[in-house]
């Protein structure tokens, strides 16, 4: 079982991209959960969401507290409280920012990599907006290797319609461009 | 050939309803059941459905709109949830005594006050006298499934079927969800007119008085009909599974084998409460779990079947009934384990409202208090996750 939790704001298509990840997981014939921990939605709020990926079936529906892995979609949520908190020694972190993974080795203490992108660049250069979501999903495939790019494509491409195209490019650019950082955690 | 799809609870009852050929859907939105009708509008918009989508401007009004829609004999479905289902809660009583098949979708969500949108089963409960079925549901899986099973459920017992989903634990997760051939299910459900139903060319009053030479004799019969409705619910859950090979009963018990004790769960903490049983029988631990999948008619032969040399039994709540002796499902348990000649200890928990996860820590400490009542004696109520 893998378990991911996702620090997002309001707006910015964290739970979205968490089910999107489900999906493609499911549509390779494994099984998953997505699911969030809605508050009130407001825009630019502090959301969390969660997937978890199994080669079996799923039988928890409790939220996830140990994650193995941590997606950030904004770079200044690092610094709030309870980002970090239950990585799983040797986990992966997988961040949205324009700063070297070193710069985070104290807040992500535990992990054993770090991988880094700048999202919001790729998204405002190939969506027009700072809409991070998709393009994360490229750093977390990189970094992981959950599921296939081109599964990734087709969910995206029958989820956004004529929107999909912008969206797979910055799936593809935020793969490429991902930085991976052996942080050195033990398992 | 069905296929399989990663899609919501809510996603999954809307494909249920589309696929079932609904006549009318008359709702209101609410949190967290909006994406029901939200995915059927779009279905009526796009012409997938041919369905008369009524906006109303209240939960009370939908459900009016719905029993009138469903006396000229047409197949209906509603959504809702916490507030709304209470705004319903006079019209409920008719919609049975009236004897309308009408199928709703709860999404299970806590009462206000304080205004909560998540989840817990405050709603159903409040509603458990109203004459509807209920039928409880698990994973997204179920939800389609128990949708489809529950207008055949309703039209055979000419009485509403409430089926209930945990909100955001169901309603919003994303999971797979086998989906059949839209055929398949009309075969199973095809639509019929039914008679004795209002029309231009009959046209003749219903919920006229029934003074007390008739009161009596008209609300036994709705009482007699979900008596009677225990036979359908298991003949139609038989005919699914010839059909689409799953089925689910009225109660599932699961890792009871030599079980001393074992939790007594509705909806979807059924999946946790077997993932921490098995980690304790991997302990060494006699522990099992038994989940109501049908609230009404309760399933009283089926439970004391399930509960048969157990020595304590753990109810598990997620609405409780201030003042009272219990809360809702451990009432039923207790009442209808009474006269058991060897009933176990029944020790009562309340866990998980407005929202709050029930973790594994949780569950540990709920099997392990059963297992407390199984040689001691049953103790007081606990308040699971309660801060002091």
């Amino acid at each position: 079982m893998l378990e991911i939790r996702w620090h997002g704001r309001g707006g910015q298509g964290a739970v979205t991209a968490a089910e999107i990840l489900a999906t493609s997981v499911i549509n390779e014939g494994k099984y998953a959960q997505a699911f969030a921990a809605f508050g009130p939605e407001r825009r630019g709020a502090p959301v969390l969401a969660f997937t978890r990926i199994s080669d079996s079936e799923i039988l928890t529906r409790c939220q996830i507290y140990e994650p193995d892995i941590i997606v950030v979609l904004d770079k200044n949520l690092c610094t709030m409280e309870g980002v970090g908190d239950g990585l799983k020694d040797g986990g992966t972190v997988v961040l949205n920012t324009d700063q070297k993974a070193e710069d985070y080795l104290q807040i992500f203490g535990n992990a054993g990599k770090i991988a880094v992108v700048d999202a919001t660049e790729i998204a405002l250069r190939e969506l027009g907006t700072p809409i991070t979501n998709t393009a994360i999903l490229g750093a977390l495939v990189r970094a992981s290797g959950v599921v296939r790019l081109e599964t990734l494509e087709e969910v995206m491409k029958q989820r956004f319609k004529q929107f999909a195209e912008k969206n797979v490019n910055a799936v593809k650019r935020a793969f490429e461009g991902t930085v991976l950082f052996e942080a050195g955690a033990k398992k | 050939m069905g296929r399989r799809v990663g899609i919501s609870g809510n996603y999954a009852v809307a494909y249920a309803v589309k696929m079932a050929d609904v006549d009318m859907i008359a709702a209101y939105p609410i949190t967290p059941q909006t994406t029901i009708v939200e995915k059927l509008s779009e279905f009526v918009a796009n012409g997938e459905l041919d369905a008369s989508y009524m906006n109303v401007e209240s939960e009370h009004s939908a459900i009016s709109a719905c029993v009138g829609a469903s006396l000229t004999g047409a197949r209906v479905f509603t959504a809702t949830s916490s507030q709304g289902l209470a705004l319903m809660h006079e019209i409920l009583f008719m919609a049975s005594a009236l004897r309308t098949p009408i199928v709703m979708a709860n999404v299970n969500r806590a009462l206000s006050a304080p205004l909560n949108i998540w989840n817990d089963h405050s709603d159903a409960m409040a509603q458990r006298d109203a004459g509807w079925i209920q039928l409880w549901v698990r994973s997204a899986q179920e939800a389609f499934d128990t949708t489809v099973e529950a207008f055949k459920i309703a039209e055979e017992s000419r009485l509403p079927v409430m089926v209930n989903l945990d909100g955001f634990i169901v309603s919003h997760m994303y999971e797979p969800v086998e989906l059949p051939d839209e055929e398949e299910v009309k075969k199973f459900i095809p639509s019929r007119p039914l008679e004795n139903r209002i029309s231009t060319k009959s046209a003749h009053a219903v919920g006229v008085v029934g003074p007390p030479e008739y009161y009596y004799e008209m609300k036994y019969q709705a009482i007699d009909a979900i008596e009677k409705s225990r036979v359908k619910i298991k003949e139609i859950d038989r005919e699914f599974n010839s059909r689409f090979g799953k089925s689910y009963g009225e109660v599932e018990a699961y890792g009871m084998d030599g079980a001393d004790a074992a939790l007594i769960v509705m909806g979807s903490i059924f999946g946790s409460a077997k993932e921490v049983a098995n980690s304790l029988r991997e302990e060494g631990k006699k522990v099992g779990v038994i989940s109501l999948r049908v609230f009404r008619p309760f399933p009283i032969q089926e439970l004391r079947k399930a509960v048969e040399g157990i020595k304590a039994v753990g109810v598990v709540d997620r609405a409780t009934t201030p003042g009272g002796v219990g809360n809702p499902l451990y009432n039923e348990i207790a009442t209808a384990l009474y006269d058991m000649p060897d009933r176990p200890a029944i020790q009562g928990f309340v866990a998980g409202l407005g929202g709050r996860d029930i973790r594994q820590d949780d569950f540990r400490l709920m099997y392990s208090a059963t297992e407390k009542a199984a040689r001691e004696g049953a103790g007081r109520c606990m308040y699971v996750g309660l801060r002091e």
